[in-house]
């Protein structure tokens, strides 16, 4: 039993190749009497067929037409044959352009590749048994193979397709003789482009075919016009910023490795521009590493740097690893969020019920709704501060302005001898992992303790009382 | 009728706003603000290494982390981990499903990715316990053919597919984390930022649209092509987007201020795109076509450097190497060519 796959969405009727537009204004331009390919005539034994062009006059005018050296030229006109919108006169099996004095023809219309209706099996079959009809055993081995094979499946059909192929075999009969050899030709090497011979490369064979429908017409009712003017308006709401990271000078021309050095994460002195950038928003200070490190030196001053610390590792949290989920969230409750942890963070008591239940069964996103509040406590009060604070403001009069190069032509000459390899990623990953490590250890304020001691310093002054 | 006619007008002044803030935003062309910068000169590349071993056509290919590993995909069921220098086979790994369309290399080394017509996304480890290569996970979730997956991180994955969704997952629990859906025809190609804090897709509804990993959000929509987008990628500075599509041209795309930028095409060139990457530096858009020919842009001046002819079929895939040092092409004549 044959599956045929009917659900090609249409796709077999108009093939999903753009280009073939672009191909067929070029023929019809190369077809033009006055500027278009010159033609000759073919002559077979007594018959003289007109309308034949040879590969070397098609490829010059290509290559003239598109300003374009010989061999490209080849190659596009190698792509026509390959499509069938002109065929080999000689040698039909081989669909190539040679750039020599073999003769080639235009395709018909009617037979070229894009056409409304799909390549039918029951042509071909009808094509097959005229040539059986005409001469019994001139067909190739694959043909004979497809040939049997149709005739399996469609059996049905066949005293319908027998009886087209006489027809259509005594019709070619009453034509004129060049006429009925331009129409073999033609049908031939529509059939040779279509159901190419095994192990032949096809310009038809398209991969795999898409699931959506290019054919498909999409309605337009007020639901459609009503979906586009939501996404307009978003579009339009959308902020559209034009910052840039600043432009030192440009390494891969100048051999100078300031500008990475500027912008790498452990730089002192951040350029101006990014700098400036942390004043956009709060999302894009805590993006940037470095913004982020010079905020958490604010916060320290203001003994404020558990929020940072506990954003930090709920965004661990995320995007770890699904086995350390859980060690993590409670490490988290044990610093952050248990009565009396040495870093406790200031949430209303809704959240902390909330998160301390989701604690119970922890995932991925149980802290979100704990971070949410804390980001939003950062945003609104500590960021504000933060842009007005002097460590920023020692930022922005530290910031560098760097400018784009003015090296002389020693000077770029020098700079390429003394081109260094860049330090590995992996030596870079150690020395983040490595500062990370020292920022832990080196610990926060650890509130319990600061609380035991005044409170024995109070209880001591008491007693002293 | 009256109502579909004033909504049918508030479309299209809506969309003239956006065009008119999109010009407002504008202030120089890419080609003005180049007119300064020396041109490249013609760019050729040889082939160095030609890579057999593939049986039917080759699909899909990716390179890792390291510098000269990669892994390719074919039709023939094999899933092969090359070592590109030696151009020995590190690992063959049979596939259930021959249909593969895509695979990828994660960036720690260890994991690989492949799916296909199977509708699901197959991870296999390849530093398992007793050297063998098994199949970790597999993800199932897509109701259309998978056309693209890459990692996000050993533990995440991102994968497109013919059903117009594109997917997070989470590798270890083997379920979805988001679904972003947006598109309205197959999604086939995807590139996660250098950041990995979004990713692109490019899909059959002509656009390329720009999604937020975190949130799920579609953050930008990009159009202009004519015809389906077929590959994409991000500029190396994650910035700009460029695309490729069966209409025969690229796209540079700016992030920022949302909107075009240039458009690579040329009259000669009539073949779709299957697939693009930029060079390490952004300065070179290498482009895989329907032709059988990659071609070399000057990605600042749209002008093509140079052509790599030598494969005997449609070139389907390309890919640059992470240190930029050599381009690996993939095509259906079942071999891969390394250009250096």
């Amino acid at each position: 039993m044959t599956i045929r796959n009917v659900h090609d969405c249409g796709q077999r009727h108009r093939p999903r190749v753009a280009c073939l537009k672009k191909v067929e204004a070029l023929v019809l331009e190369m077809q033009d009497p006055t500027s278009g390919v010159k033609s000759q005539t073919q002559r077979l034994v007594i018959t003289t067929i007109p309308h034949a062009l040879t590969g070397e006059d098609v490829v010059a005018w290509i290559a003239k037409r598109f300003n374009v050296d010989a061999a490209e030229g080849c190659a596009i006109g190698t792509m026509m044959v390959a499509f069938g919108y002109i065929y080999p006169l000689r040698d039909h099996k081989r669909l190539i352009l040679k750039s020599d004095a073999s003769l080639y023809r235009f395709q018909t219309p009617y037979f070229w590749p894009a056409q409304q209706w799909p390549v039918e099996d029951t042509d071909y079959a009808i094509y097959l048994a005229k040539r059986n009809i005409r001469k019994n055993g001139v067909l190739e081995l694959h043909e004979q193979e497809q040939y049997n094979n149709l005739h399996k499946w469609l059996n049905h059909k066949w005293d319908f397709i027998v009886m087209q192929a006489k027809e259509q075999y005594r019709a070619g009969k009453e034509r004129k003789k060049p006429d009925r050899v331009v129409f073999d030709c033609q049908e031939r090497a529509y059939w040779v482009v279509h159901r190419p011979p095994p192990g032949s490369v096809s310009a038809m064979d398209l991969g795999l075919l898409r699931l959506i429908d290019p054919n498909q017409e999409e309605s337009e009712t007020s639901d459609y016009f009503r979906r586009i003017i939501i996404f307009t308006e978003q579009c339009i709401m959308r902020p559209r910023v034009k910052s840039s990271v600043s432009l030192g000078a440009n390494p891969w021309l100048t051999d100078d490795p300031a500008y990475w050095d500027l912008n790498s994460l452990t730089i002192d002195n951040p350029t101006r521009m990014r700098v400036e950038r942390w004043t956009f928003s709060f999302g894009e200070l805590l993006s940037d590493p470095r913004g982020r490190d010079g905020f958490r030196l604010f916060l320290k001053k203001e003994f404020s740097s558990e929020n940072l610390a506990f954003w930090e590792a709920c965004e661990a949290v995320k995007w770890g690893t699904a086995s350390t989920i859980h060690e993590k969230a409670q490490q988290i409750y044990k610093t952050f969020l248990a009565r009396g942890a040495p870093r406790w963070i200031n949430i209303d008591g809704k959240t902390m019920e909330v998160t301390v239940r989701g604690l119970k069964h922890p995932h991925r996103y149980v802290l979100d709704a704990a971070q949410t509040h804390i980001y939003m406590l950062m945003k609104k009060d500590k960021y504000g501060r933060y842009l007005k604070s002097p460590v920023y403001m020692d930022y922005q009069r530290r910031a560098t302005d760097p400018e784009a190069h003015n090296f002389t032509e020693t000077q770029l000459a020098q700079n390429a001898k003394n081109r260094r390899p860049s330090l590995s990623p992996i030596i870079l990953r150690q020395q983040e992992e490595e500062q990370q490590a020292k920022l832990e250890a080196s610990g926060p304020v650890d509130l319990t303790q600061v609380m035991s001691k005044l409170d024995k310093r109070n209880m001591l002054k008491e007693g002293q009382k | 009728m009256g109502e579909m006619e004033q909504l049918r007008k508030e479309a299209e002044s809506l969309k003239d706003q956006i065009i008119v803030a999109r010009k407002g935003f504008a202030d120089t062309t890419l080609q003005e603000a180049v007119a300064g910068t020396a041109v490249v000169s013609r760019v050729q590349l040889k082939t160095r290494k030609t890579l057999r071993g593939h049986l039917a056509k080759i699909y899909a290919m990716h390179w890792g982390a390291g510098l000269t590993q990669c892994v390719s995909a074919s039709q023939d069921g094999k899933l092969i981990v090359w070592d590109t220098l030696s151009t020995n086979k590190v690992n063959a790994i049979p596939l259930k499903s021959s249909w593969v369309m895509t695979c990828a290399y994660a960036p720690s080394g260890n994991l690989v990715a492949c799916g296909g017509l199977d509708n699901m996304c197959s991870i296999y480890n390849l530093k398992g316990k007793d050297g063998n290569v098994k199949v970790m996970r597999e993800l199932a979730s897509h109701t259309g053919y998978l056309s693209c997956c890459r990692f996000v991180s050993d533990s995440e994955i991102i994968t497109s597919s013919g059903d117009c969704t594109c997917i997070l997952w989470d590798i270890e629990t083997g379920t979805e984390k988001t679904i972003f859906a947006g598109h309205l025809g197959d999604c086939m190609s995807l590139g996660v930022a250098p950041d990995f804090k979004s990713f692109i897709s490019g899909a059959c509804d002509y656009t390329a649209k720009h999604w937020d990993i975190r949130d799920g959000n579609c953050t930008h929509t990009l159009s202009g092509h004519e015809s389906d987008v077929n590959a994409i990628g991000f500029f190396p500075n994650g910035n700009g987007i460029l695309t490729g599509s069966d209409d025969a041209t690229c796209k540079l795309y700016d992030l920022r201020s949302d909107q075009e930028l240039i458009t690579y095409q040329d009259a000669t060139i009539m073949c779709g795109v299957t697939s693009l990457a930029p060079s390490l530096s952004g300065r070179l858009l290498l482009a895989g076509y329907d032709d059988f020919n990659v071609n070399i842009w000057d990605a600042l001046k749209a002008e093509r450097v140079g052509v790599l002819a030598g494969h005997d079929n449609r070139v389907s895939c390309i890919g640059v190497s992470s240190d930029g040092m050599a381009c690996c092409t993939g095509s259906w004549d079942s071999f891969l060519k390394i250009w250096n």
